[in-house]
C-alpha cells in the first residue's frame, strides 16, 4: 500500500503575526491533514489559523549551494541606511 | 515522556578527516544542523536511531496509562489522564516527523517497531497494577523524562531540538498531575498510602534505569557528546534526578526503596547529593532484550492497532484518490 502523504503544517499564533512552520504530519487528503494538524499542533491554544501544504509541493534551496545563493548580498553594504553619511545637524532621518 | 539513554548506537562513520573536522567546527560553534546539510553518516544514523527510539517510547508509553483511563477514580482525574495520554501521542508524532527529515519513512519505522527490531524505553515493559502506578509514572517516569529531555532542547540537530522544545513545554503538567495523585493518596487512608508506597517500591529502580547504563559501560556517549546530540552523561542526569526526587518522596512521607541511599557531601563537586545503592543491570538488560513482564503485550497491542486500522488508511487513500480524479474530470 502507498504511504500516506506528508504535509507541512504552518500556524498563525494570533492575528497580526505570520504563519510559522511548526512541523509535519501524514494524512490522506487536505481535510484530514487540517484536522490532524489541529489535534497534533494546537492542543493548548497555539494558534487561530492553520495552513497545511503537501511536502512535495515545496521547492527548497540547495544547502550545498548556500554560498553562491546568498553571497551576492554580502558586499552590497550600500543597501543599508548606515552606509550613508548625514550630518547630525540634519536630525533623525 | 520518554527518552532513555540510547541503546546500541553506532557512531561509526567513513568520511574524510577534513569533512569531519569541518562538521565538528560547525558543532563547536553551536551552529544547528538542518536536514539537508552535509553530515557524517554516523551522526545521521545515531539520530535516526535515537529519535526513532524516543518516538516509539512516546507511543508505547500510551499503553500502560491508557490501561487506567476507564478506571480513573474521578472525572477530574480521567480528563487529566486522557489529556496526558493524548499529549504522549502528539510527542510521538512530533518525533516521527523529526526523524523523517533524515530520510527514513514513518511506515519503515512502524514496521521496525512491530517486528521487534526497534527499541523503546524499557520502563514501559512494567505493568500498571494499581491507580497509584499512574501517580508514580507521572511523578517519576515523566520526571526522569524531563531531566533527559531538557538538555535535548539544545541538541545540535534542528528538527529534534525544535520537537523537544514543544514536548518539554507539555511535560510539566504530566509530572505535576502525577505528584498530585500521590499527594492525595498519601493524605488518604492507610490503605491508600500503602498503595502509594508499593507503587514507589516497584517503579523506583526502573526509573533510575531510564537514564541508561553507567558512563563507564556506555561506549557511544563520548561521540554523542562531541556531536552535541547529548549534553550530559547518563550518570550526571541520573544524579540530578535522584537529588530532585528524594526530597519529594520525603514530603509525601514515602520511603525510597534503597537501603544504601545516603547523603554524601562529596557528590556534585562538593555541593553534596544522594548516593544511591547498586542498580540491578541484569534486570535492565533482561527487559531491554524482551523478557520484561509486558514486552509481548506492548508489541501485540501496537500490532493490533496497526492491523485493525489498515482498512481506515486504505479507505482514506482511496477516497482521496477518487476526489482527486473527480476534480480533474470536472475541470
Ligand atoms: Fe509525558
Ligand atoms: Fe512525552
Amino acid at each position: 500500500m502507498a504511504e500516506t502523504p506528508l504535509w507541512e503544517v504552518f500556524i498563525r499564533p494570533r492575528n497580526g503575526l505570520a504563519h510559522k512552520h511548526v512541523g509535519s504530519l501524514h494524512a490522506a487528503d487536505a481535510v484530514m491533514a487540517l484536522q490532524a494538524a489541529r489535534d497534533v499542533y494546537t492542543r493548548r491554544g497555539e494558534g487561530n489559523s492553520v495552513w497545511v501544504v503537501p511536502s512535495v509541493a515545496i521547492t527548497a534551496s540547495d544547502p550545498d549551494h548556500t554560498d553562491e545563493m546568498f553571497e551576492p548580498t554580502g558586499d552590497k553594504i550600500y543597501r543599508h541606511p548606515t552606509f550613508y553619511e548625514i550630518p547630525e545637524d540634519v536630525g533623525h532621518m | 515522556m520518554y527518552s532513555q539513554g540510547l541503546i546500541g548506537a553506532d557512531g561509526r562513520t567513513g568520511e574524510t578527516e577534513t569533512f569531519l573536522a569541518a562538521f565538528q567546527a560547525r558543532i563547536d560553534a553551536e551552529e544547528k544542523i538542518e536536514p539537508k546539510d552535509a553530515m557524517p553518516e554516523g551522526y545521521r544514523r545515531t539520530l535516526v536511531r535515537q529519535i526513532g527510539q524516543h518516538a516509539h517510547s512516546e507511543i508505547v508509553g500510551m499503553l500502560p496509562e491508557g490501561n487506567w483511563v476507564t478506571r480513573a477514580p474521578s472525572l477530574r482525574r480521567k480528563a487529566a489522564l486522557l489529556a496526558k495520554v493524548q499529549d504522549e501521542g502528539g510527542h510521538g508524532l512530533y518525533l516521527y516527523s523529526a526523524a523523517e527529515t533524515l530520510g527514513v519513512t514513518r511506515d519503515g519505522m512502524t514496521e521496525e517497531l512491530l517486528a521487534g527490531k526497534a527499541k523503546y524505553s524499557s520502563i514501559f515493559n512494567y505493568p500498571t497494577l494499581t491507580w497509584a502506578d499512574i501517580g508514580t509514572i507521572g511523578w517519576l517516569v515523566d520526571g526522569a523524562a524531563i531531566m533527559n529531555q531538557i538538555p535535548l532542547c539544545r541538541c545540535s540537530f534542528g528538527p529534534y531540538a525544535r520537537a523537544m522544545i514543544r514536548i518539554c513545554k507539555e511535560e510539566s503538567f504530566h509530572q505535576r498531575q502525577g505528584y498530585e495523585i500521590m499527594l492525595t493518596l498519601c493524605r488518604g487512608t492507610r490503605a491508600q498510602k500503602a498503595m502509594a508506597q508499593d507503587a514507589l517500591d516497584r517503579w523506583w529502580w526502573p526509573s533510575l534505569m531510564m537514564f541508561g547504563p553507567h558512563d563507564a559501560e556506555s561506549s557511544h556517549t563520548e561521540q554523542s557528546m562531541a556531536w552535541k546530540i547529548k549534553r550530559f552523561s547518563n550518570d550526571e542526569l541520573r544524579q540530578k534526578f535522584i537529588d530532585a526526587t528524594v526530597p519529594q518522596a520525603e514530603y509525601l512521607g514515602l520511603k525510597v526503596p534503597d537501603p544504601a541511599m545516603r547523603w554524601d557531601e562529596a557528590l556534585n563537586g562538593g555541593k553534596g547529593g544522594y548516593r544511591h545503592g547498586p542498580i540491578d543491570w541484569d534486570e535492565f538488560w533482561r527487559v531491554v532484550k524482551g523478557e520484561g513482564v509486558m514486552n509481548r503485550d506492548r508489541i501485540a497491542a501496537r500490532k493490533k492497532a496497526w492491523d485493525d486500522g489498515a482498512w481506515v488508511r486504505e479507505a482514506a487513500l482511496a477516497h482521496a484518490a477518487k476526489r482527486a480524479t473527480g476534480k480533474v474530470a470536472a475541470e
